[in-house]
């Protein structure tokens, strides 16, 4: 399950990149929505676990800052480019078949609605290969097993670095399920989802 | 997910069409997938094809899958925007009907139905108003007739009712007992709990209001066509339609059929 998965030569760039977090995230999706040019072909999905009486904090953090649409996905809504999604609170977030989002007002798990794992593990369902899954600063354990199912699914998993994190505990966690993801800085996740739409054109991948 | 689960889903759901007429075809794959995900964990089955083979055989172990497949999990007054929309904008044309039809699909266990006969209570509409409170679990359908909630849970229900415009205290509608909170049953005096599918059965009533808040989230965009065209074939003209906060009439082949009465908090005339 956990066998290394190397990129094929050829390669098409992700459908979607889902970026999971928790205390501490909203510093690093900032940074990496920041830098990226306000055509960035690939739609992002981002979920971070808010307090429930600050629902709006991320999108209040992001908003002037993001040359891309921010919006709060409908459900059935299908993922479009140059637009960043942010998980509403108080619902599961999930990836249909589409892709288009879908939403669910089931039981919490791992204490979260959202889950990063049921928005990853869709995600993985419906996209495959092409999903790229990105877990960063976290103090609990959710977006692990979804990330896991990502990388069975053969798709692009890339978490942060605890010792770069605000908060290392989900990032580790992820790691000790995933130990052949890609461990990157805040900057280098950055870096590494701006070159995505490169993959599309090249064979060889990013130059 | 592995390759067979995909093959062996829809001939469960096949299956347990045949043989108990629920039909889950058109059920949003993501969420469908998840909750037999679980399903599978707590039957202690190692497929699809395992399960099929107890739930053609085994009664109850439907009866368990079907609390699966419909799990409804809200509060009283989610969303309160809503509900203060329903009271300031949508109650005043309700008062110009001598007589009110309610209709509450997919009730679960009543939540949403106790909130809407409170609030219909509070503006003087409620004696003469009929509720059908429908859904497709039996035992949703008793909870939701037995109005009794986890005592923990009143608190959050308290604090909604009262973003929700709530005249008094949600006290005043129910008892404490212990561990749980026992709604005054004058609530459900004109409401009528029924077994009624969106998936497979027709409209039975003329109603002005409809209020199915996180109920078309489960469904496929055909499913939901199917359950909103329902909608317009129940409401009378002017009638009015209440969906869930990420519920959008946007996608669907009858958008034309309705206009955005409250737009940001999905309340849809009937045209």
């Amino acid at each position: 399950m956990t066998g290394k998965v190397t990129p094929p030569a050829e390669r098409q760039a992700p459908e979607a990149v889902l970026i999971g977090g928790s205390a501490g995230a909203i510093e690093v999706v900032s940074l990496l929505l920041e830098t990226l040019p306000a055509d960035f072909a690939i739609p992002i999905v981002v979920l971070v676990h808010l307090p429930r009486h600050r629902p709006s904090a991320l999108g209040a953090a992001l908003s002037g800052r993001c040359r891309l649409a921010l919006r709060g996905p409908l459900d059935k809504e299908p993922l479009a480019p140059a637009t960043v999604y942010l998980a509403p609170p108080d619902y599961h977030l999930l990836i249909d078949p589409g892709p288009s989002f879908a939403l669910s007002v089931d039981e919490p798990v791992n204490f979260s609605r959202p889950s990063i794992d049921v928005l990853f593990k869709s995600a993985a369902d419906v996209l495959g290969r092409r999903c790229a899954g990105v877990l960063v600063s976290g103090a609990n354990q959710d977006g692990a097993r979804g990330l896991r199912a990502i990388q069975a699914a053969g798709g692009w998993v890339v978490i942060q670095d605890p010792a770069d994190a605000a908060q290392g505990a989900m990032p580790a966690a992820a790691l000790a399920l995933c130990p052949d993801a890609q461990v990157l800085s805040a900057r280098g996740i950055s870096h590494w989802v701006q070159q995505l739409p490169t993959w599309q054109t090249s064979r060889q991948g990013p130059k | 997910m592995s390759g067979e689960f995909d093959i062996e889903l829809p001939l469960l759901l096949e299956a347990i069409h045949q043989k108990y007429s629920y039909d889950f075809r058109r059920y949003a794959t993501s969420s469908l997938k998840r909750r037999l995900e679980q399903a599978l964990e707590d039957f202690d089955c190692l497929s699809l094809s395992a399960l099929q083979e107890r739930v053609l055989r085994e009664p109850e172990v439907m009866h368990g899958l079907l609390a699966h497949l419909t799990v409804q999990v809200s509060e009283m007054f989610r969303d309160p925007g809503f509900y203060r929309a329903l009271r300031e904008k949508v109650v005043p044309y309700l008062r110009t009907y001598p007589s009110l039809k309610v209709w509450i699909p997919g009730c679960g266990t009543g939540e949403e139905v106790y909130s809407v006969a409170i609030l219909l209570r509070e503006e003087g509409l409620l004696d003469h108003t009929l509720i059908y409170a429908t859904d497709i679990n039996p035992e949703a359908l008793r909870k939701a007739e037995a109005g009794i909630y986890e005592l923990d849970r009143i608190a959050d229900f308290s604090k909604a009712y009262c973003e929700a415009g709530g005249h008094a205290s949600l006290s005043n509608y129910y008892t404490a007992g212990y561990n749980a909170a026992v709604f005054d049953k004058t609530l459900r005096e004109g409401v009528l709990f029924s077994d009624h599918s969106l998936a497979t059965d027709s409209v039975f009533a003329e109603v002005q209001l409809v209020t199915c808040r996180n109920v078309l989230i489960y469904f496929d965009r055909v499913l939901q066509d199917r359950a909103v065209a329902l909608f317009r074939d129940s409401l009378c003209r002017k009638g009015f339609l209440g969906l869930g906060a990420k519920e959008t009439l946007s996608f669907s082949i009858l958008t034309a059929e309705f206009t955005e009465f409250v737009r940001e908090e999905r309340i849809y005339q009937r045209r």
